[in-house]
């Protein structure tokens, strides 16, 4: 094997082969600096005990951007609709709740995630044969015919005015919910590192690369034989069951619900989130939905209409200068400075 | 005349009139989407531009109703122009999604931009008095604004027409919404005829979005609001399709103010669901190419 032993080391097959196996075996590792969005989270409850509520908004919005990350950033599906499955969630544990007295928040939540997965892989099959305009349409007509269908039976949905007043039962028969939302903080974040966990073994298995070749070149996936639609659907219904327990998870935070969780504008918001924090890298989520949401809770209530400048300008400039969002700039800064320091 | 059939021929007028109002706001942007493809979801923000403009013509600098319409369109067309030229161009070969963000974030601003300057109060616009009340057709009378609407429609239907069937321009745009490349390499200018489309479109836009004062009052939110409705007629009637557009705002337009004739509490629910419908079975509107 002459030639791999010459400088410029052109790797041998069977050397490029075991690297490539390397790289798959190896890649699903926990790395350290995955800890600390998660120590952070934990930190925060020490550090701001007075401020959980908050703090589970933020929690929630992180699994619903989470759950978009899913469709948007490896599978490539662009949807201005993805609240509709946020919504079904909610509105499921708020239902089960107040019409059916199912006041158990652990099997509410999953019982929101499963009837918005159901949904969404249903739904899923009838859109995902059309992308661009069509797709987008489509799932923007979606959410809103929800929207309108709630609020014709505003008997049972409550309208806009929404369903207040819901009570749950303790986390577990354990953990009562207290005034200052300490549990729910808690119980956010593990069913957040629950979601988390399930959504980066996805990611990083076979099935997660088959959805990134789709976002990569549709045509050459369908050419080498991989069965597309059936992956788009099955992923689709995954992202719409976390974005519903989200919506669970909203309903059980805040203790009532109304239909503008259907809103285009919440569908906007958490795509904002989400191309904020970088899309396709499993932390942008993170990142995007808490900046996201720390701007918002302190600009909004300087003004409203200056923090609307402010988002619609961070879009322009994200777009623009930006495309792989803060994520890809801190990455962008790494990769600068390691260059720097071997020249 | 008998109950049933004057409910008929009022929901049909305003129906009618309400068409004209989706046509004039939505034709622009179908033929830029279909030209360039691009989603551009400012367009409502360029509509609201041209309402506001009219509020301040008529209200602050008393000009008279008609001509401030004429100077608002013309107004607007030329200041979308540089969004195009700067801003647009740049991301033609990008990605939907990059493009649906950066004019979300321009709709915002200009959300912003117009609730810092004329609040989040509704406005309106003063008639000039020969659109006030009803004009009488000898059988029955309508209301003179949408009767205007509708006259006015028909003429703008018209003119497109000729404009995009007859004219030497109108051809070279449908050349190149058929296929831009070839249409380049026999050398029509296809930016520039981009750029003046754009201008046209965005323009009709802002003379839908003064229309609209009179209908729906006018508020900074009109330029989301609305969008959804807009972008619904142009995928519902297919991409830079003239015939496709008239088409679905005429269908949109009547069946949703039957709709709500019938059942109020509905909503727009008729629209989403005829939406869905459509685009199911035909994924690029009435008239696209699929």
């Amino acid at each position: 094997m002459a030639a791999s032993e010459t400088l410029t080391g052109e790797p041998t097959r069977e050397q490029a082969r075991a690297r490539a196996a390397e790289f798959l075996i190896s890649r699903h590792y926990y790395r350290w600096p995955e800890a600390v969005p998660w120590l952070i989270a934990i930190a925060c409850y020490f550090v701001f005990p007075d401020r959980m509520t908050f703090g589970s908004q933020v929690l929630v919005m992180i699994m619903f951007a989470f759950s978009l990350d899913l469709i948007l950033g490896y599978a490539g599906i662009v949807t201005l609709g993805h609240a509709a499955f946020f919504g079904i969630g909610a509105y499921t544990v708020a239902l089960a709740t107040l019409r059916l007295g199912w006041s158990e928040p652990i099997s509410g939540i999953i019982a929101g995630g499963l009837v918005a997965g159901l949904v969404g892989a249903v739904v899923g099959w009838f859109i995902l044969r059309y992308r661009g305009l069509t797709l987008l349409m489509l799932t923007i007509a979606f959410a809103a015919t929800l929207q309108e269908s709630g609020n014709l039976r505003s008997d049972i949905t409550g309208g806009y005015d929404g369903l207040p007043g819901l009570t749950f039962d303790p986390v577990l028969g354990l953990f009562d919910y207290d005034l200052y939302g300490h549990t729910n903080y808690l119980y956010a974040l593990v069913a957040l590192a629950v979601v988390f966990y399930f959504v980066r073994r996805i990611v990083y298995s076979p099935f997660g690369q088959a959805l990134t070749g789709i976002r990569e070149n549709v045509r050459r996936m369908h050419a080498i034989g991989s069965p597309v639609h059936r992956r788009l659907v099955t992923v689709y219904a995954v992202s719409a069951a976390i974005a519903g327990v989200a919506g669970g998870l909203f309903t059980q935070t805040n203790a009532y619900v109304t239909l503008t969780v259907f809103d285009f504008d919440s569908s906007a918001k958490v795509m904002v989130m989400l191309i904020v924090g970088g899309t396709g890298r499993l932390y942008g989520a993170f990142i995007g939905a808490t900046v996201y949401m720390v701007l918002e809770d302190y600009f909004s209530k300087l003004s409203p209409t200056f923090w609307q400048f402010g988002i619609g300008l961070l879009l322009v400039l994200v777009v623009l200068f930006a495309r792989r969002g803060l994520l890809g700039l801190v990455e962008d800064a790494g990769a600068y400075l390691s260059k720097r320091k071997q020249p | 005349m008998p109950h049933i059939a004057n409910i008929a021929v009022s929901i049909l007028f305003d129906g009618l009139a309400y068409a004209m109002f989706l046509f004039i706001t939505s034709v622009g942007l179908s033929v830029t989407m279909g030209l360039m493809g691009f989603v551009n979801l400012a367009h409502g923000a360029f509509a609201m531009c041209g309402g506001f403009f009219v509020v301040t013509l008529t209200r602050s600098l008393g000009v008279a109703f008609v001509p401030s319409l004429v100077i608002a369109s013309v107004a607007v067309g030329v200041i979308s122009m540089p969004f195009e030229r700067y801003l647009y161009r740049r991301l033609y070969k990008s990605t939907d999604l990059e493009q649906v963000l950066l004019t979300i974030g321009l709709a915002f601003m200009s959300i912003a931009t117009f609730t810092y300057f004329y609040g989040p109060i509704p406005k309106s616009v003063p008639l000039p008095d020969w659109l006030e009340g009803d004009v009488n057709l000898g059988f029955r009378a309508f209301p003179s604004y949408r009767a205007f609407l509708v006259v006015l429609g028909v003429v703008l239907i018209a003119v497109l027409w000729y404009a995009f069937e007859k004219t030497n321009i109108g051809a070279k745009i449908r050349a190149a919404v058929d296929n831009r490349r070839m249409a380049e390499s026999v050398g029509i200018n296809v930016d520039r005829l981009f750029t003046l489309t754009f201008a046209v479109g965005s323009g009709l836009a802002a003379l839908g979005g003064a229309l609209a004062i009179q209908l729906f009052g006018l508020t900074p939110s009109f330029a989301v609001l609305y969008l959804v409705l807009f972008l619904i007629v142009v995928a519902v009637g297919g991409l830079g399709s003239l015939k496709g557009t008239l088409l679905a705002a005429l269908v949109i337009g009547i069946i949703d103010t039957g709709g709500k004739y019938a059942f109020p509490v509905a909503g727009n629910l008729f629209i989403y669901a005829i939406t869905v419908v459509v685009l199911l079975i035909k994924p690029a509107g009435f008239y696209g190419r699929e």
